[in-house]
């Protein structure tokens, strides 16, 4: 990054983590869906940007065309390292391989477990306001938003929780440094490593956990391979970190900037549940790729065998043809059908826990920080590309 | 009024166990389902009509009205 050719064009040349874009991309998006709304670039590899609600949930249920083979909106890193045959499954896989595995992923993110971590999820909030109330400021991203998803998840996959700031760094690497070699290829090596060297551990010595179960469950009469556990502990790990914590970051950059809504929601706390839906609708971090399976023309455009297409879930989440006044943040929306956890098959496993983190960590907040600004001359950082949410987002309050 | 939920087009985003948790049910796979055979007392229509139309998924259909 920082020697990105800059864009003349964004309807033909598009580039997703041009700086000014991850900063702010609603303009871009607002301008392709009146003049070009599938835009196109041949920048890693010829590419489209869905920027429509009706265009990307279209493409998100044509699943014989659009194929979850190749997720990825920077391409992934390839070398000889390659213990994930079959990807990331369910997420990056197609039926019937995503059906069984998503299958064996629901029920740990069921309504009822979910409940069983909210206790652990609120007195964790409290820790880490606790650690930086005093002083009357803090980073609400580095030092709150990015803390609490993976100490829940750190629980789900029963490994310690002083790993989680190993996790946190691996998992941006990944995500957020894929267009950085040696830092994509040390996230994944971290992840991978690590889950490689846990998997004999609890093959021996079954935890209740979901590692361990994954490795002693059927399917059809047979153990789930050893590549397939792996993947999918993986994708827990990437999926349910850094997307909940981009989503808390974006909803308190929101608060912090827009102090009329921030004082609405703490006199009017029955708004908590519309509110959390529009933050996920207004800034929903998530855009997820498909590859195009055969020649195809979709809204006019010819899209060749192996083209990506971006789904771009939070575009179509600001298209004014599905949401009124849809650049506008309203707390007590009343027709609210984004698609922030994606449209279809696909559907985010994990959205139960994350509606459940970004509550907490909005009602606790508030609760204790009723007031609060971006400090002043402070700069926020933002990232971009598959998940975007502020990095660093100092803030300061009475 | 009457409604159900329709299985191949519902994907679990369960937006109307949030809405209506007195109408609709939700398994562990996330599958959502009308309770009492899709009747909706008259008292809770507001809050159905309100889960249809946060259904990303366009699953909820109105038998009776």
């Amino acid at each position: 990054m920082g020697k990105l050719q800059p864009v003349e064009d964004w309807a033909t040349d598009f580039e997703v983590l041009d700086e000014g874009y991850v900063h702010d991309p609603f303009p871009v998006w607002d301008e392709l869906r009146n003049t070009c709304p599938v835009a196109h670039t041949n920048r890693r590899g010829s590419t489209w940007l869905l920027t429509t609600y009706e265009d990307v949930t279209e493409a998100a249920h044509d699943i014989d065309v659009f194929s979850s083979l190749d997720i990825g909106v920077i391409p992934a890193v390839e070398d000889e390292f390659d213990p994930l045959p079959y990807g990331l499954p369910p997420i990056g896989s197609d039926p019937p391989l995503h059906t069984w595995t998503r299958r064996l992923l629901l029920p740990w993110f069921s309504h009822t477990r979910v409940d069983g971590y909210e206790k652990m999820t609120r007195d964790l909030c409290n820790r880490l306001i606790g650690s930086f109330i005093e002083t009357r400021s803090a980073d609400a991203a580095a030092d709150y938003a990015q803390q609490i998803p993976v100490r829940v998840i750190a629980k789900i996959l029963g490994v310690p929780e002083d790993l989680s700031d190993d996790f946190t760094g691996w998992v941006r690497d990944v995500l957020e440094f894929a267009d950085v070699e040696e830092r994509a290829i040390r996230g994944r090596d971290g992840i991978l490593g690590f889950l490689l060297e846990q998997m004999p551990l609890r093959k021996e010595n079954p935890q209740d956990d979901l590692i361990s179960e994954l490795l002693h469950v059927e399917h059809d009469g047979e153990k789930v391979e050893d590549s397939v556990v792996l993947g999918i502990a993986a994708l827990v790990l990437i999926a349910g970190i850094d997307t909940t914590w981009s989503a808390i970051g974006s909803s308190l950059w929101h608060l912090a900037t827009h102090p009329e809504d921030t004082e609405r929601l703490v006199n009017e706390p029955e708004l908590m549940d519309s509110a959390i839906e529009e933050f996920l609708r207004a800034y929903s971090p998530v855009t997820m790729a498909r590859v195009v399976t055969e020649d195809t023309e979709f809204k006019g455009c010819p899209m060749s065998k192996g083209d990506k297409v971006l789904m771009n879930f939070p575009a179509a989440n600001r298209d004014p043809a599905a949401f009124e006044d849809a650049d506008q943040v309203i707390l007590d929306r009343a027709r609210n059908r984004h698609v922030a956890f994606g449209s279809g098959i696909h559907r985010c496993a994990g959205s139960n826990l994350a509606r459940m983190e970004l509550r907490v960590a909005i009602e606790e907040w508030l609760r204790r920080i009723p007031e609060f600004h971006v400090a002043p001359g402070a700069e926020v950082t933002w990232a971009g590309g598959q998940v975007r949410g502020p990095r660093s987002l100092p803030v300061v309050f009475s | 009024m009457r409604i159900r939920v329709i299985e191949e087009k519902c994907q679990g985003h369960a937006r109307c166990f949030a809405l209506a948790p007195d109408v609709f049910d939700v398994d562990d796979y996330g599958q959502s389902s009308a309770k009492n055979e899709g009747v909706v007392p008259p008292s809770l229509e507001e809050k159905v009509r309100l889960a249809i139309e946060n259904c990303p998924e366009f699953a909820i259909e109105v038998l009776e009205p």
